[in-house]
């Protein structure tokens, strides 16, 4: 190594050091902090500190409340992700047709994006007021209890995640349309394609990698999901919309049983890393193949 | 005849998002209407609008407090992690770093850690360090989340930056700092802007760590205050409405005002691999 790469080197970790130690305080740390943590009896207002070894995790593994909050995360993320996969490629596929549409769409899809997860769940609460709400009035005659019926809260939850995280699918989705080459098209058409048969073997196949990615994103995120059904449902009626991160925060704040709730927490942990870790390996070989 | 054979699919779409952005609209609407026609439906529309639920909200709620909150907390936090990110994702772009590859899975990594993991943790560290209930506190526990994901956003956007003008200001015998401010700066500006955006919007817009650090209106967000807003005897829903469109203003602002930006962030944070 010459001097000047040594310079260099030097340089560049001057630059990353401060990031680096922030980093390594508020993440790296906590990050094997709640590992510990998981590890120990801590109820701080008795002052309870004492290490509990796997305690906390062989409860769960015969915790029927914790089983039930793993199907209902699992059921949550995969109807949320395949809603929001389904209809975000169609609104992408429409505003692609029609390129004037373009920026009032991305306006008023953006909307449901950008504002607050609490934002969104007290719209939602209203909308779904069981006298006075818009979607019991659309359904003529009907008095629905949306975030009452335990048959019913579940699919409220799904619905409003949906039409708030949808529009990130959507403009992933357009901004790969956008990519592909005119010719490809002409081409298709030249060859007499018709047009269901262009959308078949040409758009969707070429949407392929970029749907994996938003699909990867979406997973993460409906996984890590809380604001919404805290607020919306609070995990009610009778545990219906109790995900795992609901689930980890009452153990931790309602229970104060911090090791117990962090247990849960590391459950959620593991559960993200290991969607991830899929998807990246997935996307690498796709990236090898396609 | 053409022209509306155009225009025709052209309205449709926009009709069909409008529609599908009507849970703001209602809400909106709803924050106008006076109180005694919030719970009668049909019909749709109110035969007056009023700013009273608006003057509630201001005169006689904690939500002004809550935005005061919630501005200074995303601004500091947007602030502090563009201030340490944009020289640790320059020397990620530019130098060469022992173990970069580890770094950079680390930092990617750490985007994708759930609040729910480390929201004991850090409650047990700020009760440490006597931050509960302190904008300090939202700072750093914002920032746990931001500087990762503003490292990773201005790595991309510098790599885009052709180096030759840097080489040539080494030449000239500037010295790193110089040419990080003078020369990649001023280039770095729409990515620093995209970046400084969904930072903003992400703290803004934060919940299980405001809700957990909070005790007061000294510090509560506007999530927080919005989440709990009170109602005496009954639900106040035109208050609360008008509540959500305030919590909402910067995101749409952003959103209106800044689309450009923030799509380029969005898809930038997506689509880098």
């Amino acid at each position: 190594m010459t001097s000047g790469q040594r310079a260099s080197r030097r340089r560049g970790l001057l630059l990353v050091a401060p990031a680096l130690t922030v980093l390594t305080l508020l993440t790296g740390y906590p990050a094997l902090y709640v590992l510990w943590l998981s590890l120990q009896h801590r109820v701080p207002v008795f002052g309870v500190a004492e290490f509990a070894g796997l305690g906390h995790y062989w409860f769960l593994a015969q915790d029927a409340r914790f089983w039930n909050a793993a199907g209902i995360t699992g059921l949550f993320t995969v109807a949320s992700v395949l809603l929001e996969l389904l209809l975000g490629v169609v609104v992408a596929l429409a505003l692609h047709a029609r390129p004037h549409t373009r920026r009032l769409g991305f306006s008023l899809l953006l909307l449901a994006w950008a504002m607050p997860a609490v934002v969104t769940a007290k719209l939602f609460e209203w909308l779904y007021h069981p006298s006075a709400g818009l979607v019991n009035v659309m359904l003529v005659g009907r008095a629905l209890n949306w975030l009452g019926d335990p048959a019913l809260a579940l699919p409220a939850v799904i619905l409003a995640d949906v039409w708030r995280a949808m529009p990130f699918v959507a403009i992933l989705a357009y901004a790969r349309l956008l990519t592909i080459p005119a010719e490809v098209y002409e081409a298709a058409q030249v060859d007499g394609a018709s047009r269901l048969g262009t959308l078949r073997h040409i758009t969707l196949p070429l949407l392929r990698q970029i749907v994996m990615i938003a699909v990867l994103f979406r997973t993460l995120d409906a996984v890590r999901a809380f604001d919404l059904m805290f607020v919306l449902t609070g995990g009610g009626p009778a545990n219906t919309t109790e995900t795992l991160t609901v689930y980890a925060y009452r153990g931790l704040f309602q229970m104060l049983q911090l090791g117990f709730g962090s247990t849960i927490g590391v459950i959620v942990f593991a559960l993200v890393m290991t969607v991830a870790w899929a998807y990246l390996r997935l996307l690498r070989r796709e990236g090898l193949t396609t | 005849m053409k022209s509306l054979a155009r225009a025709l699919p052209d309205g449709l779409i926009v009709l069909a998002l409008t529609v599908y952005a009507v849970p703001f609209f209602w809400q909106l609407l709803t924050s106008f209407k006076p109180e005694a026609e919030l719970l009668r439906l049909p019909p749709l529309l109110p035969t007056r609008l009023t700013l009273e639920h608006y003057r509630v909200v201001l005169e006689h709620s904690v939500i002004p407090r809550a935005l005061a909150n919630s501005f200074g907390i995303a601004s500091l936090t947007t602030l502090g992690a563009l201030a340490l990110g944009v020289p640790a994702a320059y020397a990620i772009a530019r130098f060469p770093l022992p173990g970069k590859g580890l770094l950079l899975l680390a930092i990617v990594g750490s985007t994708a850690f759930p609040q729910i993991a480390t929201v004991s943790p850090l409650y047990l560290i700020l009760r440490f360090l006597g931050l509960r209930d302190t904008w300090m506190a939202l700072v750093l526990a914002h920032t746990s989340f931001a500087l990762p994901l503003t490292i990773w956003l201005l790595a991309g956007f510098i790599r885009e930056i052709p180096p030759a003008l840097e080489e040539s200001a080494a030449v000239d015998g500037a010295s790193t700092t110089q040419t990080l401010g003078r020369v990649v700066l001023p280039l770095l500006a729409p990515g620093l802007a995209s970046t400084a955006l969904l930072t903003f919007l992400f703290s803004w817009n934060e919940f299980l760590f405001a809700y957990t650090f909070t005790a007061t209106e000294a510090s509560r967000t506007i999530p927080v205050a919005l989440a709990l807003f009170p109602g005496v005897y009954e639900v106040p829903w035109g208050d609360i409405a008008a509540a959500s469109m305030l919590a909402s203003l910067p995101p749409v602002l952003i959103v209106l005002v800044f689309q450009r930006h923030l799509v380029r962030g969005l898809l930038a944070g997506a689509l880098r691999e």
